[in-house]
């Protein structure tokens, strides 16, 4: 918008100055070129390996991906990051809703800038950081007795417990833009007319949070479908996930075709998160265009 | 009128606080106390001599600054290009931009890996098998950074795109213009000290995700840093331990930094969604 002002003082010296230099778009072209050869190749080598059966093209790979142990660890990274991005959404609304509402300038800060380093602190790290407090040894595992009462980390509901611990950070910096967006005279306009604090969250905050909540919803799910650092750190293959079966395939001792396996599971892995992208993006649209308006 | 900190709020806070601090208390404690033995601080005094640990933090040191130079080189004039002359580029940038978040890092290094099978397998006899070997160096193995690269160009548009929305970028150029700079000199003198913010951010976040930077690095073979942990873990398990802790705090001092020169605005945009 402000661009547009000055544009039209200057339009003719910019003009004639424009017909003497190369096309702009010239600059943009070493990107692009780079995204086809570093992105480009490899994203042709997922399909064309995963349609390729034996020197044919076919959908044997897509086929055997969807079933027996590679179905499996599909449905088992689907539940697992659909439970981890239920509970991340769960607690890290009322989280950042306890941030939003103390009005704490010191607080919102501390706990925001936690939260942009948690949200990153995934992988290696957060998997030892794990293990060293509940893992077989763990600190709390031997001081607290855990073992005897059946603790085990290495579980599918230990990887639940760990990937909270950066999709909730994640979740409250994605709802907290959105719950700066919710006006006091809403909530005030809502009380003069005699709702209660639950009428108030039902029919007025609930309905403006639903696209933020569904989109930090969506984006957790995406960010703990991808995560493989830190369930290949942590449960080795005891928790059968498609990013460690992909791992297998492509590390292990390859059998001839596995690979071709590995990179139509691949193909499935994009399918979900181009999905995951496809619902995620509109939503954010939507929220924001709320929220700015 | 300031609402107080009611009861539940507390609670909420309460129990976060325990959550989140819990793990870190106690990776702490796991790697100074060592059961029957008392207190020791070997776990961290042993880390410098650690065979590996040096090469490794200087391999993913040198290409997080590779990934820096390159994505910024890339994207910069990419980026101001869009807003003088090719605006109707700018969807085919932010497509191409955003993609590398539809391929998670998993399936992005299993269609490297075949890629890479090519070299052997088709080209042997052609010069292009000269510089898959050479992007292949272990030393400095390039085809991690064009990896790095790719999965930063989402958080770099990003960063970018914030901080050029903020100036007038055309105004600026066309008055440098008229008081006789170059085009370089335009852009470097005067719109890059204007997007020093942004172009910080990108280079933070850029620079903190390489450093943790697992999924490629391991499946093609190469150790730099967070591999390393991974391979410690296996026999020493309070070394890996104190070392994570140490990497997170540096992580931790980084983000710091990021919010005290973007002055806390862009925060948001540290989340690596």
């Amino acid at each position: 918008m402000t661009a547009a002002l000055p544009r039209a003082d200057v339009a003719p010296v910019a003009s004639a100055k424009r017909r003497r230099r190369a096309p702009g778009w010239l600059a943009v072209v070493p990107l692009l070129v780079f995204a086809a050869i570093a992105f480009g190749l490899p994203a042709f080598a997922i399909l064309d390996g995963a349609f390729t059966v034996g020197g044919h093209y076919g959908t044997t790979n897509l086929t055997d991906s969807l079933q027996g142990p590679y179905l499996t660890s599909l449905l088992g990274s689907v539940k697992l990051s659909a439970l981890a991005a239920l509970l991340g959404a769960l607690l890290g609304l009322p989280l950042a809703q306890a941030v939003v509402g103390s009005r704490s300038r010191w607080l919102r800060e501390a706990v925001l800038t936690a939260s942009g380093v948690l949200a990153n602190f995934g992988g290696v790290p957060l998997a030892f950081a794990f293990v060293a407090t509940l893992g077989n040894a763990g600190v709390l595992t031997v001081r607290l007795g855990l073992k005897d009462s059946g603790w085990n980390l290495y579980s599918f509901w230990g990887l639940v417990l760990v990937y909270l611990y950066f999709l909730i950070p994640l979740m409250v910096l994605t709802i907290t833009p959105a719950l700066d967006g919710l006006r006091a005279q809403w909530r005030e306009a809502a009380r003069n007319n005699g709702a209660t604090g639950v009428q108030y969250w039902r029919h007025v905050a609930l309905p403006v949070l639903a696209p933020s909540l569904l989109g930090g919803l969506v984006l957790l799910f995406g960010s703990a479908f991808a995560a493989y650092a830190t369930a290949a750190a942590m449960v080795g293959s005891a928790v059968p996930l498609v990013t460690l079966q992909i791992a297998d395939a492509l590390s292990g001792n390859v059998l001839v075709g596995q690979e071709n396996i590995a990179l139509a599971l691949s193909l499935d892995m994009v399918l979900v998160a181009g999905l995951v992208m496809a619902v995620y993006l509109p939503l954010q649209r939507r929220s924001a265009r709320w929220l700015d308006a | 009128m300031a609402r107080r900190l009611t009861p539940w709020r507390w609670a909420v806070l309460g129990l976060a606080a325990l959550y989140f601090l819990v793990p870190l208390g106690a990776s702490v404690v796991f790697t100074v106390d060592e059961p029957g033995r008392g207190i020791s601080f070997d776990a961290y005094t042993k880390i410098l001599s650690t065979d590996g640990f040096v090469s490794s933090l200087l391999l993913s040191l040198e290409l997080a600054l590779a990934t820096i130079a390159v994505v910024l080189l890339l994207m910069v004039p990419a980026m101001v290009a869009l807003r003088l002359g090719a605006p109707r580029l700018r969807p085919v940038v932010e497509i191409v931009c955003s993609l590398p978040l539809v391929v998670p890092p998993i399936a992005f290094v299993a269609g490297i890996v075949s890629v890479l099978k090519w070299g052997p397998d088709q080209l042997s006899r052609t010069p292009l098998f000269e510089t898959f070997v050479a992007i292949q160096n272990p030393s400095f193995p390039v085809v991690l950074v064009l990896a790095y690269v790719v999965m930063a160009l989402p958080f770099v548009y990003r960063a970018l795109d914030a901080g050029l929305r903020a100036i007038d970028v055309r105004t600026l150029v066309e008055a440098a213009r008229s008081c006789g700079a170059s085009w370089p000199q335009a852009l470097v003198r005067a719109v890059l000290p204007n997007i020093r913010g942004a172009l910080l951010n990108a280079g933070f976040l850029t620079l903190a995700l390489v450093l943790g930077e697992f999924t490629v690095a391991q499946l093609l073979g190469y150790q730099p840093f967070a591999v390393w942990i991974y391979n410690v873990g296996g026999s020493q398990a309070q070394m890996s331990v104190a070392v994570s802790v140490l990497s997170l705090l540096v992580t931790w001092a980084l983000l710091l930094a990021l919010a005290g020169v973007g002055g806390g605005r862009n925060r948001t945009a540290n989340s690596r969604g």
